[in-house]
């Protein structure tokens, strides 16, 4: 393989790994954002997205199977979502170490729901074979760097989804009630906008797209009770490194993040790499640990 | 017949049984023995089902009858999937319990936190699982494969198979490590190539740097010590990099039936597996443990190496008690070693001088049934070494 083909390899690897980081910690951001609530069950939705798509495959298999679940995905865990929204998170709303504490029990409840129905061991989800393929290109000084078309699909779904919310945020009413709500909740509650149900809606959508994430995530790895363990403390590190509740800050940061790794894994072994990458952010915090993104709200000031 | 904790009963025969040691535990006809593996954490996935196996021995043997005439009474004990709790339990087990010997442990952590215990104790462990070896110990008996009987065998298969570049891929602990530090030593020594060594730490779900740098250096085969679930992130992102096991072969050390079951057969057909015991292995006395196991325990279970070595165990220590005539643990691992050979679902097995078992290697190929065809048995029964003598020279293992 030539040596700018592995490069750029690397490259696309690095934003493979940030389209990961950003589907897995967007909705995080989201309910952080405007809620300051911190939810550990947020692995669990990452998780419960992969159980749904298992269930969905079970009756829609064949090629568009994948397709049926991320929807299917996107609802169940946003139901689920608000479900813990209502029951949970909005009555322990003035209290936000206990909202920790409830999620991560929450979190347990549903690790173990997972193993009683699906077992320990964790269930099968295979990529369609339309995704089989690779892109390679085999001449010129690119020759030999070969893409594979899931990680390019899961590129493509993470720019819709955060094209889409967005869009969301920035364009419709709904949005400008969120923003409002995000940068003064007491003002906007006094203009008339129904606080309770934007949170209610802001935080099923995070955990919606937390579920979609599952999905994506199950075509390159496991689907077990525990799996959202493994992407929990990633999230939490690019909305923490992003500037805590910034969309853009969260971004920017599964890139920086994403890169970073990749270009130092061409020099270190994974482990090395992360201890690195944990370096790297514990020096960024000290110089700006506001984040990448400044986020200007009163909620954030008190 | 099994029973769950008994601290209250037991709490009244403490201070004897500390005092008198293993008389006090058969004095009423039954014999106790503990069962100490991981019912809750990560490691309970692969520890129950092995408890499982541990159990139906214990039954088996009840029902024909016991041993030396008595009952045997499985006390069991959770590890947790936590070092120091395997200690601490094992302590409570020989202390309080007053069991004559315990059948347990997973990870080598868990084995190394026991060691001591089962040193002052002066009481006997059983370890089941394929380790790296490196460790000589008068108080565990090892069933499960030392390096030359697993890892050194995979590389004897795959040299015979025309391989020469290698591509050395591993969780990053102590196994892997050592496991790939004995291989390194003979891929040089054979004049074969390392084509690469990279280690992920445990869970790790990302390989897409790996993936590149193996697809970089062209390996003629991958040897993998990852384990546990990283082993799905790194065949389905080979898979999505059309490295799939008929391109580029991947030589796997903790992959076995039940975790190819769970992983997608599909998903790892036509890749290898180096063990001492497959579930497909001909016989009639493996037909009869297989069966066992699936009129208990379901017909879609399956059952595995460390299944099996933990089932043997159990045997061997009962036909170790009777050639002795005692259940004290000194006595019952001298007889261990000098038993010969024992039919099991393994074939033939024995202790040998250094307390490992001396068992047949095989090489499996996935099946898409989830089941491994055997390609390859090694040339007769393999002594077993805890010391390479390339990776270790002048270190031996001499315990009778």
């Amino acid at each position: 393989m030539h040596e700018s083909a592995f490069l750029l390899g690397q490259v696309f690897n690095g934003f493979s790994v940030a389209s990961l980081f950003i589907l897995a910690a967007l909705g995080l951001a989201l309910s952080f954002g405007l809620m300051r609530v911190i939810n550990m069950a947020h692995g669990e939705m990452l998780m419960l997205g992969g159980y749904l798509a298992y269930m969905t495959l079970q009756i829609v298999p064949g090629p568009l199977g994948i397709l049926v679940a991320m929807p299917v995905a996107f609802l169940g865990a946003a139901l689920l979502g608000g479900i813990l929204e209502w029951t949970v998170i909005h009555r322990l709303s003035a209290r936000p170490l206990d909202t920790l504490l409830a999620t991560w029990g929450v979190s347990l409840v549903l690790q173990q729901a997972a193993r009683n129905l699906f077992g320990a061991i964790g269930v099968e989800v295979t990529a369609p074979t339309w995704l089989d393929h690779t892109v390679s290109i085999n001449s010129g000084f690119l020759s030999g760097l070969d893409l594979p078309d899931t990680r390019i699909f899961i590129l493509i779904i993470a720019a819709l989804v955060l094209g889409g919310i967005a869009a969301l945020l920035n364009k419709t009413r709904l949005g400008l009630y969120v923003r409002a709500v995000n940068q003064d909740r007491a003002t906007a509650a006094a203009m008339g906008v129904n606080a309770r149900r934007i949170d209610l809606l802001v935080f099923s959508l995070g955990t919606g797209v937390a579920g979609l994430a599952g999905v994506i995530l199950a075509l390159l790895g496991p689907v077990t009770p525990t799996v959202g363990q493994s992407y929990i403390v990633p999230a939490f590190l690019v909305v923490i490194l992003g500037g805590l509740g910034s969309l853009v800050g969260t971004t920017i940061a599964s890139i920086v993040v994403g890169l970073f790794t990749a270009m130092i894994e061409i020099f270190v072994d994974v482990s090395v790499a992360q201890v690195l990458l944990l370096v790297f952010v514990i020096i960024f915090i000290q110089f700006r640990p506001q984040g990448i993104i400044t986020v200007r709200t009163r909620a954030l000031e008190g | 017949m099994a029973v769950k904790k008994r601290f209250g009963v037991m709490s009244a025969l403490l201070a004897a049984t500390m005092l008198s040691g293993v008389t006090a535990a058969h004095a009423d006809g039954t014999v106790k023995v503990g069962v100490l593996q991981s019912l809750s954490g990560t490691m309970a996935i692969s520890e129950v089902p092995l408890e499982d196996a541990e159990l139906l021995a214990i039954d088996q043997i009840n029902a024909k009858g016991g041993v030396l005439g008595k009952q045997i009474v499985a006390v069991q004990e959770d590890g947790a999937s936590d070092p120091s709790t395997f200690a601490q339990k094992a302590t409570k087990l020989i202390e309080e319990d007053g069991v004559v010997t315990v059948f347990g442990g997973w990870t080598s952590s868990s084995r190394k936190a026991m060691l001591p215990v089962f040193q002052r104790l002066h009481n006997l462990l059983w370890y089941p699982v394929q380790f790296e070896g490196n460790e000589c110990s008068p108080n565990i008996m090892y069933s499960g494969a030392q390096p030359n009987q697993q890892a050194l065998p995979a590389l004897t298969w795959a040299e015979e198979k025309g391989y020469k570049s290698y591509f050395l891929l591993g969780s990053d602990y102590v196994y892997p490590r050592t496991a790939n530090l004995i291989l390194k030593k003979h891929i040089a020594h054979d004049g074969m190539t390392l084509a690469g060594e990279e280690y992920v730490p445990l869970g790790g779900t990302d390989f897409s740097s790996i993936i590149a740098e193996i697809q970089q250096s062209k390996p003629d085969i991958i040897i993998n010590t990852l384990n546990g679930d990283s082993n799905v992130s790194f065949f389905k992102q080979m898979a999505a990099a059309g490295l799939t096991p008929d391109k580029l072969p991947v030589m796997s050390f903790s992959i076995a039936e039940p975790e190819a079951k769970a992983m997608g057969p599909s998903l790892l057909a036509g890749s290898y597996t180096s063990w001492n015991y497959y579930e497909s292995l001909p016989g009639p006395t493996n037909a009869a443990f297989v069966a066992a196991y699936k009129a208990k325990f379901g017909a879609d279970s399956v059952v595995d190496d460390p299944m099996v070595h933990g089932y043997v165990d159990v045997y061997e220590w009962a036909a170790a008690v009777k050639k002795a005539g005692s259940f004290n643990p000194t006595k019952v691992r001298d007889a261990a070693v000098a038993l010969g050979s024992e039919d099991s679902p393994l074939g033939g097995v024995s202790f040998a001088d250094n307390q490992s078992m001396v068992q047949t290697g095989y090489i499996g190929e996935l099946e898409p049934d989830g089941q491994f065809k055997i390609v390859w048995t090694s040339p007769g029964l393999i002594q077993p070494q805890p010391y390479d003598p390339l990776t270790f020279p002048g270190k031996t293992c001499k315990l009778h």
